[in-house]
């Protein structure tokens, strides 16, 4: 029972976090806490894809220098890689949504996404 | 050279794009640029179209020579990035290059006056490099790459007027929508890979099964990309970003909301095209999805009174035309003698519909950005008699109305009468839903003609003359795409369109990469 829990951890993480994200996203009404949900999204994102990339009892893909059982036991390096591409365009979204974020401040006086309403209808 | 087309179709924007802000004091340079760029683009696109029509799919493989790649261990599976180029592939990428040049072309006296212009092109460019990869691509995780692209860049164009706080406000909603699509969208490629070990579309869609994963996958995948094409019950975004998005872009970015439409059609299709069984209700979802669609954002645009609002409006009521008729094809998918007998036509109007409303659709936010231009106003309140003083713009703008509205001799009314034809056989309701929508359609249209063109004439706008002449050829030629493809329906549709619906539909060649695997 304790190692069921314990294999698959990363993953109830995972969940933790996408409702958690999700419940910034949906009802906080600032909008840099917004912004970080959607960074607390992505990084459940990016965590379950870490977690898909090890595969009990298989070896790193290291392909110089790897002993000899390691050969054909060895995970593939896609989901690390998959990690490392979202990780840098999720700093760019970061960055831009926080431009964003500033220069509504700049017109608005407020970063109340109630009080952010001049487009509607 | 031929067959690196797929790579250089990606390639060439992605250089113009930077190079761009390189040509940052000269002038003009920078338009100029782009207009080169995407020229070149849409030369290449329609060799692609070309080349795919006549010699069947196009895989290019990057870092190999052949897809028969295997590890060095011997294990037999695609590992490399995949381009696959079907006729619905090449469909989309000439829609997006053509849209591209004639978007640069517009914008070159559209945004003269604005600063940052070479960021602004660059900005297109890579946009225009997002479509072509969501398009282009054969592998999952690369589409959500160039999904990001097209979503960052989409969304820094529409606040791009950023000394006005609804630029950044409609360009914040966009982004957000965007970002959590796409991260779902990873999400789900997650799932996926998990199970099945692989990232290239047509062979994980021989191994799928229909197990429950792979079902919270395709909810999530479809979900994602139905909040990105703008479908009910998530398109309040749609009429944000349109309304501030340049007059320039929109084409563009009409072309980057379809490519989450083909997105959504490769995973309905390809992805899980074998288990077409299962489909079938999702066919059915997608149909419900269209009528609401089209139904809802005809009623919200009549009340407007913001001439691009309304027309933003439109565009989602349009976008569920295309998702009934292609939704009728997938809903009968497992139905030989249904889908030969309604099915394909229905999805040859959905995907004729594409190009046809992005035609019209640029056509008509383009002659909304030419009433700005002279008036500096959007609200259709304060226009009035504009109709003698721009005689080019007035004409443009009848005829994108007829073609919006579904009239004969334009482009609209060969698409909408296949859907209409078709959907009333599936169910009678939605064919009623979709010309209701039509009717209403026209309505507003004429509610825009009334109070924008005809009328007495404003004093305000005594001096007005009509807009220059970039601005004017770019809405001509829309003008004229729109009563061609009026009047030659079954060119178009013989060259370009059902060979689409064939390449959605024909799944064993999609999965064994045309023959060569």
């Amino acid at each position: 029972m304790n190692n069921v829990i314990l294999v698959n951890l990363p993953f109830i993480v995972v969940a933790l976090l996408l409702a958690v994200g999700f419940y910034t996203i949906g009802f906080k009404r600032n909008l840099i806490k917004v912004v970080i949900g959607i960074e607390i999204l992505e990084g459940a994102v990016n965590l379950f894809l870490i977690a898909l990339g090890y595969v009990k009892g298989a070896y790193a893909p290291i392909y110089t220098m790897a002993p000899k059982e390691a050969v054909n036991n060895m995970v593939l390096p896609t989901p690390q890689a998959l990690t490392l591409t979202s990780i840098v365009i999720g700093v760019a979204v970061s960055a831009l949504m926080l431009a964003f974020a500033v220069n509504i401040y700049e017109h608005y006086g407020t970063l109340d996404v109630t009080k952010i309403r001049r487009l509607k209808g | 050279m031929i067959e690196h087309l797929p790579a250089l179709m990606i390639a060439v924007p992605l250089f113009g794009a930077f190079v761009a802000p390189l040509l940052k004091k000269k002038g003009s340079a920078p338009a100029v640029w782009a207009m080169i760029i995407t020229g070149v683009t849409l030369g290449m696109a329609l060799l692609l179209v070309r080349e795919v029509l006549a010699q069947g799919m196009m895989v290019y493989v990057f870092g190999a020579d052949s897809p028969h790649l295997v590890l060095p261990s011997g294990y037999r599976v695609p590992i490399r990035i995949i381009f696959e180029v079907d006729a619905i592939g090449a469909f989309m990428a000439l829609s997006a290059t053509l849209m591209s040049f004639i978007g640069a072309m517009y914008s070159y006296s559209h945004v003269r006056n604005e600063t940052g212009l070479e960021k602004y092109y660059a900005l297109l460019l890579l946009l225009e490099v997002g479509i072509l990869g969501m398009v282009l691509t054969g592998d999952l995780f690369n589409l959500f790459v160039f999904l990001e692209i097209a979503g960052i860049a989409g969304s820094a164009l529409v606040g791009f007027r950023n000394y006005r706080g609804e630029a950044s406000e409609a360009g914040i909603k966009y982004l957000i929508v965007s970002a959590v699509a796409s991260l779902m969208v990873l999400f789900s490629i997650g799932l996926l890979y998990g199970q099945y070990g692989n990232l290239n579309i047509a062979y994980l869609s021989t191994q799928i099964g229909f197990n429950t994963v792979d079902i919270i996958a395709l909810g999530i995948l479809f979900t994602s990309f139905a909040m990105k094409c703008g479908s009910v019950p998530t398109h309040h975004w749609v009429p944000d970003a349109y309304t501030e998005v340049p007059s320039g872009i929109n084409p563009t970015l009409l072309v980057a909301t379809y490519a989450s439409l083909y997105a959504l059609f490769r995973v309905s299709f390809s992805l899980f095209g074998k288990v077409s069984s299962g489909m079938s209700s999702v066919g059915w979802i997608m149909c419900v999805l269209g009528v609401l669609t089209m139904f809802i954002g005809v009623t919200m645009a009549l009340v407007q009174k913001d001439v691009k609002r309304l027309m933003s409006y439109h565009a989602i009521s349009q976008t569920g035309y295309m998702l009934l008729g292609v939704g009728v094809g997938l809903a009968v998918l497992n139905d030989p003698a249904k889908l030969a007998a309604f099915g394909r036509d229905a999805m040859a109007g959905g995907i004729f519909h594409i190009i046809n409303h992005i035609i019209y659709k640029s056509l008509l936010l383009m002659t909304a950005g030419a009433l700005f231009y002279v008036t500096g106003t959007r609200n259709l309140n304060e226009m009035g008699g504009l109709a003698r003083k721009m005689p080019y713009t007035t004409i443009a703008f009848i005829v994108g109305a007829a073609a919006i509205s579904g009239i004969p001799p334009f482009n609209g009314f060969a698409s909408k009468f296949l859907i209409y034809e078709t959907s009333y056989q599936l169910s009678p309701i939605f064919a009623i839903f979709a010309m209701v929508t039509s009717v209403l359609t026209l309505a507003s249209f004429v509610k825009v003609f009334a109070s924008a063109f005809l009328g007495p004439p404003v004093k305000k706008y005594e001096e007005v003359t009509e807009v220059p002449r970039s601005m004017v050829v770019a809405m001509l030629i829309l003008a004229a795409l729109c009563l061609l493809f009026g009047l030659f329906p079954n060119v178009v549709l013989d060259k370009l369109v059902y060979p689409a619906v064939d390449a959605l539909l024909k799944l064993g060649s999609y999965q064994t990469w045309g023959g060569i695997l």
